[in-house]
């Protein structure tokens, strides 16, 4: 199981909770796993399979753009954090 | 010495210092130095960029003298295009969230800018929006946008990535903060082309969730001029973990350095522990002087005091 941290603007789509549980050994499966409990959070998360390019998606405080996508490795009690990509300057 | 009579503030821009960090090193055998952007004249790592910008929109001839300019900041990238707007004779109005720290706001008035405040819970993507749709509606404004503008990482590719190579002989770790994605991109960039085996690795704000934005998911902003592909590592660093990086940076090396600054510090000091030996480079943004009047510094709960605000 991995700790799924909710942005606000997602809390919308479950039920107003910041932090959800979810199983999947890989991202990938962690975030089928949400979008198939709540597929409209799933539609938002995922465009033809890869992650909208407005998402961010962390796991152990990295982003998973920078380690192995989807397909990087989540093992249990890891968390993730989700977040909308946000600009600075 | 001839060499130190400037012929205008904005010729002391760049060429900053790098000085290392022995007392925060985690390992001797791996040298970590910082360059210290805070000591550009406005005080920040923007510069380098407002003055690019503005010296290609002249340039190219699309910015015609005394053309009002508009631009969406938190704060920096404000106050740097007001110090060259002021002395090229440009108006300027700056976007900026409500929410930024007074010094911020101050400053921009103080050099003569006109400030529109965007909706604090959008935070600086709601700069960004609001920027646009102002600059759609009044075609007489010019806005340089730090966001998709090459001139950004042009400045780090001509400027500090080329002065980081210029004074080290070895560089095996790049670390900045993400904003718009200029330094990263530019310094990245021209760090490679000399070490090519350089790790570029971003360190970015985890925002309180005030801040975040409240209205959909596509309010998620990538600046154009980002390539995440081009970055080894990207880390998330929330508040705790950036003030107490400052704090380290001011207790054990004496240097006052902004949020940004705090959130590098402690990305450099995670990806140093990966490394048995190496030379890293850590870019600090800022100084500390803009974010005095916050909370933060003795807080107990940093977090509670973050949450509310924008802080790069």
């Amino acid at each position: 199981m991995a700790a799924v941290r909710i942005p606000p603007t997602l809390r919308a789509e479950v039920g107003g909770v910041r932090e959800l549980e979810a199983r999947g050994a890989t991202v990938r499966a962690v975030i089928e796993d949400l979008a198939e409990r709540y597929p409209p959070l799933g539609a938002l998360l995922l465009a033809g399979g890869e992650l909208a390019s407005h998402v961010n998606v962390y796991l152990g405080g990295e982003d998973v753009k920078t380690l192995d996508g989807l397909d990087t490795p989540v093992y249990d009690g890891e968390t993730i954090i989700l977040l909308p990509a946000m600009a600075g300057g | 010495m001839a060499s130190a009579l400037a012929p205008s503030l904005l010729d002391l821009i760049g060429s900053t210092p790098l000085v290392e960090l022995p007392r925060l090193t985690p390992k001797p055998t791996v040298r970590i130095f910082a360059k210290l952007e805070g000591q550009n004249p406005t005080g920040s790592i923007k510069d380098r960029v407002a003055k690019a910008m503005i010296d290609a929109a002249e340039a190219s001839g699309e910015l015609e003298p005394g053309r009002r300019l508009l631009e969406p900041t938190s704060g920096n990238t404000g106050i740097s295009l007001a110090l060259v707007a002021k002395l090229r004779g440009y108006p300027l109005t700056c976007v900026l969230p409500a929410n930024v720290t007074e010094e911020r706001r101050r400053l921009l008035r103080l050099y003569g800018a006109g400030v529109v405040d965007s909706p604090p819970e959008e935070g600086s993507n709601g700069a960004v929006r609001l920027a646009l749709e102002l600059a759609e509606r009044d075609p007489s404004l010019f806005m340089p946008f730090q966001y998709a503008n090459d001139a950004n990482p042009r400045a780090h590719y001509e400027g500090t990535g080329a002065e980081i190579v210029a004074a080290l002989d070895r560089v095996d770790m790049l670390v900045a903060g993400l904003g718009t994605g200029g330094t990263l991109m530019g310094a990245g960039q021209r760090v490679r082309e000399s070490f090519p085996d350089v790790v570029v690795a971003a360190a970015e704000p985890l925002p309180g969730d005030e801040v975040m934005g409240l209205r959909s998911l596509a309010d998620g902003y990538v600046p154009p001029i980002l390539d995440v592909s081009k970055l080894d590592r990207k880390l998330l660093v929330s508040n705790e973990e950036s003030v107490a990086g400052l704090r380290h940076l001011l207790e054990r090396e004496g240097i006052f350095g902004g949020v940004s600054s705090g959130a590098v510090l402690h990305a450099t000091l995670r990806l140093a522990e990966e490394l048995d030996e190496g030379v890293v480079v850590c870019v600090l943004a800022d100084g500390g002087w803009k974010y005095l009047s916050a909370g933060f510094w003795e807080a107990d709960d940093v977090d509670d005091a973050m949450s509310r605000s924008v802080w790069w």
